[in-house]
């Protein structure tokens, strides 16, 4: 009985090796799914809610939506961004109006968390997919995100409402949160 | 089928024809030495690449392959890094046996390389104890890898090496009486009268006990290359590199080397045994089908069979987790040693009738 249950534990052995070596020999012949990353620099995808740089996207006119009203400056845990602001007359009306001055962002201390993109009423600022952010200086990563000379636009956004993605990564939270 | 003997005729003719007997023997054995080195490195190289290589592919990984097309000048780039080291020598070792460690494991590597017959008429040295031969000189390692252990003053390098030599000598003894079956098998210990009698038949298809020799020859003789599933020696979680931990430059590398060229002896020796060395693939009555066989090169037929051989050694490497030392130990004696036993006496009996 002794001798039996040796053989048995040899072939039953056997047999189990061979099975892991039948699962390397598929995984060998699966497609690799490592990027090249230099090559691909074009053409690879990225992640909807990928953060790598604040930008402020201008229109065609030079216009962007940002009503200077600092709600990404208090809501960035670490003072990143500094929005500062300026009164100008408005034309049509005549009254005084507060329009931004300089949007300063500073990358170096930005941890990317994305309160910023959450909290903004107008939808003025959002990340990019732009990560190659290496610089020989500190001072190169001062952004302003604002071009010279731009203006707000015309009408702003017609309903505040904040990032989709944003959003649906804080219900996500909260979903994980309660389960 | 055309045959190296040509050529080392051609060689010995010409060489003599410009110079006395005793010089043309002289320039030949340089030259044979020159080729068995140039040999011994390229396919260290060519090894060094196709085990990243192939270890990336089990990964899901690329491997390397920045230098050059597909990576195929990494190996040659780590080589000349490796050249350029610096030696770092220890306090307190024994200076004469830590640099004399690592010749000894690469000449045994290198003169079991230099006795291997690669092809049809391409043997350095044809011993009649040609088998005999190879397992002696092949152990010439385990002296190297203890004294590289005990010389470094170190305790991971001693730990290691004492498992190293524990492992290969008790892996020793089933490869050597897997090898012994065939010897019985074949009633030579002459590697190209071994390789002549494959000739219509490679010997693990010729009878059941020469399976089980190969199956064992393939665990015992991964084992004593000190890798895959048997990598005690060098556990880089507890020993950090084991026995070559104190090693830099080309002292490492020579145990390096030495590593991959084991690997390879191994697998030319299975082939040799086994697998009919350099021999076709003849199949008894398909005359047209050996006829078509017999026009591929004897050395492509060589090196084909032991690149496989190779790859069932990568492959079980990258497939399973390491073993216990007790486990490694147990595996030895308490199954490949007695089955190997009893696998000689079965073939011993099956040549009795």
């Amino acid at each position: 009985m002794k001798l039996i249950n040796y053989f048995k534990n040899i072939f039953l052995g056997l047999w189990h090796l061979m099975q892991g070596m039948y699962i390397t020999l598929l995984n060998m012949c699966r497609p690799k799914v490592t990027e090249q990353y230099p090559e691909n620099r074009g053409t690879y995808e990225y992640g909807e809610r990928f953060r790598a740089l604040l930008t402020m996207p201008h229109d065609e006119e030079n216009h962007h939506k940002c009503i200077a009203c600092g709600m990404c400056m208090n809501s960035c845990p670490n003072g990143t961004i500094q929005v500062i602001a300026k009164t100008e007359t408005d034309p049509v009306t005549g009254k005084p109006k507060r329009v931004l001055d300089k949007h300063l962002y500073n990358l170096g201390s930005c941890i990317f968390c994305g309160l910023c993109v959450a909290a903004c009423p107008t939808g003025a600022i959002r990340f990019t997919n732009h990560f190659e952010h290496a610089v020989f200086t500190k001072e190169r990563l001062l952004l302003q995100l604002n071009r010279p000379g731009s203006s707000q636009a015309a009408k702003p956004a017609p309903a505040p409402k904040p990032a989709p993605a944003a959003a649906a990564a804080t219900t996500e939270r909260a979903e994980t949160k309660t389960a | 089928m055309w045959s190296f003997t040509q050529l080392t005729h051609w060689i010995d003719t010409s060489l003599r024809s410009c110079m006395s007997a005793d010089w043309a023997l002289f320039v030949e054995f340089v030259l044979v030495g020159v080729a068995v080195l140039a040999a011994y490195a390229l396919i260290a190289l060519f090894l060094i690449y196709a085990e990243r290589k192939i270890c990336g592919f089990f990964q899901c990984r690329l491997g390397p392959n920045r230098v050059g097309k597909w990576g195929i000048f990494q190996s040659v780039a780590d080589m000349i890094k490796i050249l350029l080291k610096e030696l770092v020598h220890i306090n307190h070792s024994d200076k004469v046996l830590f640099r004399a460690a690592s010749f000894f494991v690469i000449i045994g590597s290198v003169c079991t390389f230099g006795a291997l017959p690669f092809a049809k008429g391409l043997q350095a040295i044809d011993f009649n104890v040609g088998v005999f031969y190879l397992m002696a000189v092949s152990s010439l390692g385990v002296v190297g890898i203890l004294l590289a252990g005990w010389s470094s003053n170190s305790k991971y390098t001693m730990i290691g090496a004492m498992r190293s030599g524990a492992q290969l000598i008790s892996y020793e003894i089933s490869a050597g009486l897997s090898l012994m079956t065939i010897v019985v098998y074949c009633g030579s210990m002459q590697l190209s009268e071994i390789v002549a009698q494959q000739a219509d038949g490679w010997f693990v298809f010729r009878s059941v006990p020469a399976v089980i020799a190969f199956v064992i020859y393939l665990i015992a003789g991964h084992a004593e290359t000190n890798r895959g599933p048997f990598d005690m020696p060098e556990a880089e979680s507890e020993l950090t590199a084991g026995y070559h931990t104190e090693y830099s430059g080309i002292q490492f590398g020579f145990f390096y080397l030495a590593e991959y060229l084991n690997m390879f002896i191994i697998a030319a020796i299975a082939t040799t045994m086994f697998l009919g060395g350099w021999q076709p693939l003849h199949i008894p009555g398909w005359d047209g089908f050996n006829h078509v066989m017999d026009y591929i090169p004897s050395i492509v037929w060589f090196f084909g069979k032991t690149f496989v051989c190779i790859f069932l050694a990568l492959w079980v490497r990258w497939s399973f987790p390491r073993l216990r030392i007790d486990q490694l130990l147990g595996l030895e004696w308490k199954v490949l040693m007695p089955i190997s036993l009893v696998n000689l006496m079965l073939m011993s009996i099956v040549v009795i009738w």
